[in-house]
């Protein structure tokens, strides 16, 4: 992956646990520019470990001067959000990863329905730039607890098509209404908790929606677990996965170069060939099929873990 | 009438794998004489989706007319040809919504014409159904001189508009719904393959 070292520009709280951070580049100079829904991978070298995290690019897409991301800090997660909430001021530098999209909007649509729940606003916030430089129809459903917690309320134009969903105030987001007499070619993408994105794929279902009108992302980060070994064959090396590093990290920590681009389950550009698997692969990626993952035949180390005696993978 | 059985070709030959009911929020039938039985057919697995559905019929002349009224559905209305229906289907579509679903039976004519103005009116592909029944006569576009030549059955043909002795391609336009014809002696002035029937 091609990453270069920014320059933190700006650290400014939008809540008390979501925290916008702007990276520029330290020669001034411009950056690559993308399009909505793009993110990039931040660098985090964080007491011996390197961690590299996946955050939604919330600037313009078309303003190369600097790059936005927004961090919600997760205190139960391994520890990537509260190393940038806690250790990064402005003036550091950071190594970050050119900007990828995996959740790019589909303009053969006539219409964009975007559905967030909570941080899930974030790809939204650099989609509606682009919708709104593009002149294209939208709407966009915002749905969060409160006021005080939803982070996109600061980020968000003041448009009318822009619906604020506050379950704190009793207005409870509902995906049959919003998805009900859309005109023809309509296509829908929602970002946020499984729950979320389930429940309008269930609707869209129900009201006979095609399916490949609907997007949806849903950014794993690598679960914590138990300790594992790993037998990576073609390196000829035995790896300890620790519990808040994923196989990934452990993969790359032995200074084994393998392939990535989501390092969050999204993707599927880590997919390792499983040579031996005695005990169970907990698999929590979105890439693999039912029948991949109960076969055990391939795994993506960059979300899934392992438990029980040997685990051999071809890398 | 039984369902055509095409043999494989290209990936751009539309295929026709029939009609199966999906639930949705609305449902628009299309058929002439040779898919009305394939809408009287899916009325058969999915009563419930018939009598929510605005049924379109072009009989030609075909006595399924009354079997399709029978079927009750919310809508139904018979006219002489495509081009007759058109205005009514027209507007079915620009007032129809996401969930809608299209159903399409008879000849590929039809189903071409039909699909490429649900197409354009924004329908996504998914929620377009065929079922191809009858004749087998080809929409063709001339790539010289663009004009179509309906009902082509032969290959070669002769453009009805420039003349040129045309080559029947399985290259197929949704956008135009009509297969490609290309000069068969362009190299060759004159010397021209023994004319074949076109096979499904």
């Amino acid at each position: 992956m091609t990453a270069r070292q920014l320059r933190v520009a700006a650290v400014e709280p939008l809540t008390p646990l979501v925290t916008r951070f702007r990276f520029e580049c330290p020669e001034g100079g411009s950056l690559p520019l993308f399009s909505g829904g793009a993110h990039v991978v931040v660098e985090m070298p964080d007491d011996g470990v390197l961690r590299r995290n996946a955050y939604s690019l919330i600037s313009d897409p078309m303003d190369g001067s600097g790059y936005d991301i927004a961090v919600r800090r997760e205190d139960a997660g391994r520890g990537g959000s509260r190393f940038m909430h806690t250790r990064v001021a402005v003036g550091d530098l950071l190594r970050i990863g050119a900007p990828v999209n995996l959740f790019a909007l589909d303009l053969t649509a006539r219409k964009h329905v975007l559905i967030a729940g909570g941080i899930g606003i974030t790809p939204f916030v650099s989609q509606l730039k682009q919708l709104q430089r593009l002149q294209l129809p939208f709407e966009l459903h915002y749905a969060a607890r409160s006021r005080a917690e939803a982070a996109g309320l600061r980020l968000l134009p003041d448009l009318p098509q822009v619906h604020l969903h506050l379950s704190g105030e009793g207005k409870r987001i509902d995906p049959a209404v919003i998805l009900q007499g859309q005109p023809l070619g309509t296509h829908v993408y929602t970002c946020g908790p499984q729950a979320l994105i389930d429940r309008v794929a269930e609707v869209a279902a129900q009201k006979g929606w095609p399916r490949a009108a609907l997007h949806a992302e849903a950014f794993l980060a690598p679960p914590t677990g138990a300790p594992f070994t790993v037998t990576l064959a073609r390196s000829g090396l035995k790896i300890e996965v620790s519990p808040h590093q994923s196989l990934l990290e452990a993969i790359e920590a032995a200074g084994v170069d393998a392939p990535w681009l989501c390092r969050g389950g999204a993707c599927g550009q880590c997919e390792t060939e499983v040579i031996a698997c005695h005990g169970r692969i907990d698999h929590h990626d979105h890439w693999l099929s039912d029948s991949d993952h109960a076969a055990n035949t391939k795994i993506m180390p960059c979300v899934s873990r392992f438990q029980g005696a040997e685990l051999i993978l071809d890398r | 009438m039984p369902r055509t059985e095409f043999t494989p070709s290209i990936t751009t030959r539309p295929v026709y794998p029939g009609l199966s009911p999906v639930p949705g929020a609305a449902a628009l039938m299309l058929a002439d004489a040779s898919g009305a039985e394939a809408l009287i057919e899916l009325a058969l697995q999915d009563a419930a989706l018939i009598a929510a559905a605005h049924v379109i019929y072009i009989p030609e002349g075909a006595p399924f007319g009354a079997a399709l009224a029978a079927l009750h559905p919310k809508h139904y209305h018979e006219g002489p040809s495509f081009s007759a229906i058109l205005p009514r289907f027209r507007k079915a579509l620009l007032d129809a919504h996401m969930g809608t679903r299209l159903y399409l039976a008879g000849s590929e004519t039809l189903i071409g014409l039909a699909m490429a103005e649900a197409l354009a009116a924004g329908l996504p592909v998914d929620a377009i159904q065929s079922d191809h029944r009858g004749s087998i006569a080809r929409r063709m576009q001339c790539v010289h001189c663009k004009g179509i030549t309906e009902g082509v059955t032969t290959d070669p043909f002769t453009c009805s508009h420039c003349g040129l002795t045309l080559f029947v391609r399985d290259h197929y336009s949704r956008r135009l719904a009509a297969f490609q014809g290309v000069c068969v002696d362009a190299e060759t002035p004159g010397i021209v393959p023994e004319l074949q029937e076109i096979k499904p």
